[in-house]
């Protein structure tokens, strides 16, 4: 089912004349009322009336996350707190987060693309849908939750933590939707079939996003529950998620051009790169009120096309992610930076020892553990000191990501080096 | 009087423990005690050696984490409830053992080596109540 056809599906010429409009007034709106993007617009030569169509996107300076970090908190709002109604916020690369703010406006423009993914989906206001992603700063519990209840679907705020009670209110209540990351779904699959309760639940279709995944973990599950399971996508800098889904084509993610603008450009050159090319995603907000996005950089590496869907739709879709262009894992849907891990080190006694960042993923979950070479300061005779050192390190870890790492002891000079310089992170995930 | 030990930590794989005894051996270093503490990941080797400074830094070199550190080693008879006196002499003090084993001198007398929570007092303590000690 398509939620929205007259946006979904708008002739290109329409939809271009749409983004031409709203482009202007996005770029009037931060030209006026955010400095930060005003400072680098005089920089760069430009007044707002140099934007009179989307094509002149390409002349505005990139914003990345480190505009967002060094305008922290509340820097680079475009309204008075007065009209913002919430704030989420995500981890930043040096233990600062990344805050944004929505307004009420932006609340139920956020809640309608989610309402499309859904529909993409096949749900509906019949069903019943369960929202299991954490809810809280981030924003996939919040933002499911809004775009479900927008659908008119019955929805349980579920959260995350406990599988068993999460499976007993599926079977008890016949729920026939679910969000949550795609491991946690893995996860949720297998206590089904070990509690053998198969043939007990109703589920048709599922939405899974804030963590990579591939094609075949989605047809594998699809084809061990028995339901439709769509990739969502997205990120709190631009909104949440919900800025793409795959539709049951499932042919790459419709992105919502009417609210945001997608390019791919070269990384290295900054250069626009051709439809069905790899490159990096950079999106522009086209009606955010809060916090507007001027051509964000995700670091996400996609491709593009612009063709009409199988579907109807007629909005650019995005293929599967390839990777980023930055260092940023993604853990158990946590956004880590390897710097991160390094500051927290740093911490510890000062100096930062030599380790080595391994995620692995373990019955569909995600691991990570953190080698740390015992140089001559941290040695003991005892293997209490050891221990707390052990402890003392994972506490400081916590603290810089909010991940549990498990903390491995390893002998000096094992980390393995690649041309002299140790190799700081090793994901074993094999996402194939 | 202390007695030096050497601390080498390794890492739960094969042939690691072989490895310590190998470099010991080609740099002519005896051991004349040895004790492992273990744990899931790692364990920590213990050795009382004929020269601990050659043995600590042949050790360093070969890549391994190696120190020194003293402990004391208090001679017991092969009678009896002689642990258990000497640790009463030790607790009388409030003084807790880290660790713990065994050694065997020159002469085959038995000693005791002890890590201790204060070493000064503990030294002290079997000093004043007659032990003999062992000195490499």
């Amino acid at each position: 089912m398509i939620w929205n056809e007259a946006r979904e599906c708008m002739s290109r010429d329409e939809m271009h004349n749409l983004q031409s409009a709203r482009l202007k007034k996005a770029v009037n709106r931060v030209y006026h009322n955010v400095e930060p993007y005003r400072k680098k617009m005089q920089e760069a030569g430009l007044e707002p009336g140099d934007i009179t169509s989307i094509e002149d996107i390409t002349k505005l300076p990139f914003t990345t996350k480190d505009d967002l970090r060094d305008n922290y908190p509340f820097g680079l709002f475009a309204v008075p707190l007065s009209e913002i109604v919430r704030v989420h916020a995500s981890s930043g690369t040096t233990g600062k987060a990344t805050v944004v703010g929505y307004t009420r406006k932006d609340i139920d423009v956020w809640a309608e693309c989610v309402a499309r993914c859904c529909a993409m989906a096949g749900l509906g206001r019949n069903d019943i849908i369960q929202v299991a992603y954490g809810y809280g700063l981030f924003t996939g519990g919040l933002g499911g939750h809004y775009g479900a209840e927008h659908l008119g679907a019955t929805v349980v705020p579920m959260s995350v933590g406990n599988t068993q009670k999460l499976i007993d209110m599926m079977i008890d209540f016949g729920a026939t939707g679910l969000m949550c990351t795609p491991s946690y779904l893995m996860h949720i699959a297998e206590v089904i079939e070990e509690m053998g309760v198969k043939d007990k639940i109703k589920l048709k279709a599922t939405l899974n996003g804030a963590e990579p995944w591939t094609e075949n973990m989605r047809t594998q599950i699809e084809e061990r529950l028995g339901i439709k399971a769509h990739d969502i996508y997205g990120l709190s800098e631009i909104m949440g998620p919900g800025v793409a889904n795959d539709c049951e084509y499932h042919a790459g993610l419709h992105v919502f051009e009417d609210h945001f603008y997608p390019e791919i450009i070269d990384p290295k050159t900054f250069e626009p790169v051709p439809d069905g090319q790899t490159g990096e995603l950079v999106i522009t907000t086209l009606t955010k009120e809060g916090i507007p996005m001027i051509r964000y950089r995700t670091k996400d590496l996609t491709s593009i096309t612009h063709e009409k869907c199988k579907c109807g739709r007629t909005t650019a879709r995005i293929s599967r992610f390839t990777g980023r262009s930055d260092d940023m894992l993604i853990i158990r849907g946590v956004n880590v930076f390897p710097s991160q891990v390094e500051a927290a080190l740093l911490t510890v006694d000062g100096i930062t020892p030599n380790y080595q960042i391994v995620v692995d993923r373990v019955n569909h979950q995600d691991t990570l553990a953190i080698n740390v070479e015992v140089e001559e300061r941290f040695f003991s005779d005892e293997i209490k000191e050891l221990e707390s050192l052990q402890k003392k390190i994972e506490h400081a870890v916590h603290q810089g990501i909010g991940l549990n790492a498990k903390i491995k002891l390893v002998e000096p000079k094992t980390i393995e080096r690649s041309m002299g310089k140790a190799v700081r992170v090793i994901d074993k995930r094999k996402l194939v | 009087m202390f007695i030096k030990q050497i601390t080498v930590f390794i890492e739960n794989r094969a042939g690691r423990l072989e490895e310590v005894a190998q470099v010991l051996k080609e740099n002519d270093v005896n051991i004349k005690s040895v004790s492992l503490a273990d744990t899931s990941d790692y364990g920590l080797l213990r050795f009382i050696v004929s020269d601990y400074a050659k043995a600590v830094n042949v050790l360093k070199e070969a890549g391994f984490s190696a120190m020194a550190a003293d402990v004391i080693a208090v001679k017991l008879t092969q009678e009896v409830g002689q642990l258990g006196e000497l640790l009463s002499v030790l607790s009388d003090v409030s003084v807790n053992v880290e660790y713990m084993y065994g050694l065997t001198s020159d002469d085959q007398s038995a000693f005791i080596v002890l890590k201790t929570s204060d070493q000064n007092k503990a030294l002290e303590a079997v000093k004043a109540a007659g032990y003999e000690l062992y000195t490499a």
